[in-house]
């Protein structure tokens, strides 16, 4: 076979494989009901949120601890604005009033949610991005920090400390499908782009990749803001699933949770983000159901109680051990037997 | 007169700080390890004084001391050893998975809700100078710091192991090559970091007396940031980063007007990214340590 037709068939499988799992996890999803129905819509929002990071970190090889905010931004924007305007009035009286007066329905909270992440990243990004290493894991999360302060404390722009209650449930399996599958195809995208390929040769080596002329900081901020409008729209994705957000879950575990499953996917490749999230989310799935009495395919069982935690942490650290460069072991997905 | 009190406020809670970074940072320095679960290490200990509540005190500081040097070197041998050679993000998650781990134990055995740790009582009692009010374990606090910060560093410049941490520290595969037995000094590494856990744990009893899962995590994570706005690559800058932070959230804190106490968090992390924007090579180090490119 030429070249060519390699090439076009590894890159129908870089992006099919992703994308052939994630249809598989949602028919799969369609056998059961109730709170683990629910939980395959949550996995797949919250992959979309490692993706969202993937395509920052995975291609710049910069670790942020940042964009769970932009998550924040998007998921209180989003429900901010679709909370009915007689019942904000009531509950947060001290907004300002473009936010008290205004209602916003499903698909352009979303968009909203996606232009403010992206904003909000290209902003921080101008400064940050220069930083590398732990110095910008360090300033990433200091952003974290101020982003969880300031909206749980600032009464005019949100609900403070309290959640945003009563946001219209949308997000079903179709959406949230459809939000990963895109997030998917534009992570797909930007790595194939000649903006992440330059991006890409950064995160291999700094220094030959500017020797031959590559703008790091340009790249790098291309990345950050296209992945904070990715993290910016799957947080609306998410409040829209959850019907209503406090700061508390969109801040520290929500960070640690999103860079585990990338890592224990693989980082460097869109094929690991997709399964980090996705296998941990089954995981997680199976021990905190598990500890309710679950029945599966027949199989009744029933695990101690708070012990999923544990269990989930012992995996992970197993995982690490056995394949540090996570399960898909740093490559894109390639049906077996194929180059 | 309030800024002095200020002032020895910020000092005492930027020594505790203090023994957590240098912990951090001797264990950066030999494994190049950002270790998200130290301050888990301290949570241990904290529930050591909760479940010997009402012994000796000649046993239970003892006894933290064992408690979270055991933990220290458990962590070693079973996460940390064999992926030495991994990526930096790969160790980073290995090293949250060990805090998250550990955290969740704790909150299956003792819940989430705080308790007591009860341990000198008398160091939370205060005398006055004039105007001021010192707390004993002001006092102690920067003793012990003092104390201990002296006793690592002439560990590294006066033994042989300590010569031998500070060759693994600047270049891990020379270390090996001239035979040094890397393990025998990473182990010793952690011991040294476990120690000044506890210390540090013992001094921050009068100030935060109850210990909840997640009693560790925020003291760690906020002496790590220390440790990196100091300067990771040596021991000292990272140990000054870490009283710099302790002492910045203090007087942060009092300098804030009343109302605004509230966003304490967001002026200390506007301070720590102004800082590494200035000086992404770390705050007190004296010249640009980071490859040139």
């Amino acid at each position: 076979m030429s070249d060519r037709g390699v090439s076009i068939r590894r890159a129908a499988q870089t992006l099919g494989g992703p994308i052939a799992l994630v249809l598989l996890a949602g028919l799969v999803s369609l056998v059961f009901s109730g709170s683990i129905e629910l939980r395959f819509h949550n996995a797949f929002v919250i992959t979309a949120m490692v993706v969202s990071v993937y395509v920052f970190s995975g291609n710049s090889g910069v670790i942020s601890f940042g964009h769970v905010s932009f998550v924040a931004l998007g998921a209180f924007s989003a429900g901010m604005f679709s909370m009915g305007v007689q019942q904000k009035g009531a509950v947060f009286k001290e907004l300002f009033p473009f936010i008290k007066d205004n209602h916003l329905g499903n698909v352009p909270t979303l968009l909203l949610a996606a232009a403010l992440g992206g904003l909000y990243a290209l902003i921080i990004g101008i400064p940050l991005v220069r930083l590398n290493g732990l110095a910008a894991g360090i300033a990433t999360f200091a952003v974290l920090g101020i982003s969880r302060n300031v909206l749980r404390n600032w009464s005019k722009v949100g609900p403070g400390a309290k959640a945003i209650p009563a946001v219209e449930e949308t997000t079903g399996l179709a959406q949230a499908m459809l939000a990963l599958i895109l997030c998917i195809v534009v992570a797909y995208a930007y790595q194939r782009s000649p903006s992440g390929r330059r991006l890409r040769a950064t995160r291999e080596d700094v220094a030959a990749a500017q020797g031959v002329g590559v703008r790091i900081y340009r790249e790098r901020l291309i990345a950050f803001a296209l992945s904070g409008a990715m993290a910016g729209f799957a947080g609306a994705v998410y409040v829209h699933l959850l019907g209503s957000v406090s700061t508390e879950q969109v801040y520290l575990d929500l960070t640690f949770l999103v860079l585990a499953m990338l890592v224990v996917g693989g980082i460097n490749s869109l094929w690991g983000a997709v399964l980090g999230g996705l296998s941990i989310s089954l995981v997680n799935t199976v021990l905190t159901e598990g500890e309710k009495g679950m029945s599966l395919f027949g199989w009744k069982f029933t695990l101690p109680t708070s012990t999923s935690g544990i269990v989930l942490a012992a995996l992970m650290a197993v995982v690490l051990l056995l394949r540090p460069k996570g399960l898909s072991n740093g490559r894109e997905f390639r049906v077996p037997g194929t180059r | 007169m309030n800024y002095v009190q200020y002032f020895i406020d910020a000092v005492a809670l930027g020594s505790l700080y203090a023994l957590v970074a240098l912990g951090i940072g001797l264990i950066f320095g030999v494994m190049r390890l950002v270790n998200l679960a130290h301050g888990e290490l301290l949570m241990a200990g904290g529930y050591t004084l909760f479940a010997t509540n009402g012994w000796s005190a000649f046993v239970r500081v003892p006894l933290v001391v064992l408690v979270v040097v055991a933990l220290a070197l458990l962590m070693e041998r079973l996460a940390f050893r064999p992926l030495r050679d991994a990526s930096p993000a790969t160790m980073l998650v290995m090293t949250f998975a060990v805090s998250f781990l550990l955290r969740n134990i704790a909150q299956k055995r003792w819940s989430s809700q705080g308790k007591a740790m009860n341990i000198f009582a008398g160091l939370s009692k205060a005398f006055r100078v004039g105007d001021l009010r010192i707390r004993y374990v002001t006092l102690v606090s920067i003793g012990v710091g003092a104390v201990l910060l002296l006793a690592v560093n002439l560990f590294l410049y006066r033994t042989e192991i300590g010569l031998q941490m500070r060759a693994v520290a600047s270049d891990r595969r020379i270390a090996q090559a001239l035979g040094m037995r890397i393990n025998r000094i990473v182990v010793t590494a952690f011991v040294i970091a476990g120690v000044l856990a506890a210390a540090a744990l013992l001094l921050f009893v009068p100030q935060r007396p109850t210990v909840t899962p997640d009693f560790g995590l925020q003291i760690g994570i906020l002496a790590l940031i220390g440790v990196v706005v100091g300067g990771m690559d040596r021991l000292a800058p990272a140990t000054f980063g870490g009283f710099a932070i302790g002492f910045a959230n203090s007087m942060v804190f009092s300098l804030l007007p009343k109302g605004q106490r509230v966003f304490l968090d967001s002026a200390l992390y506007g301070l720590v990214i102004i800082v590494l924007l200035l000086r992404p090579q770390g705050l007190f180090q004296r010249e640009r340590l980071t490859a040139r490119v």
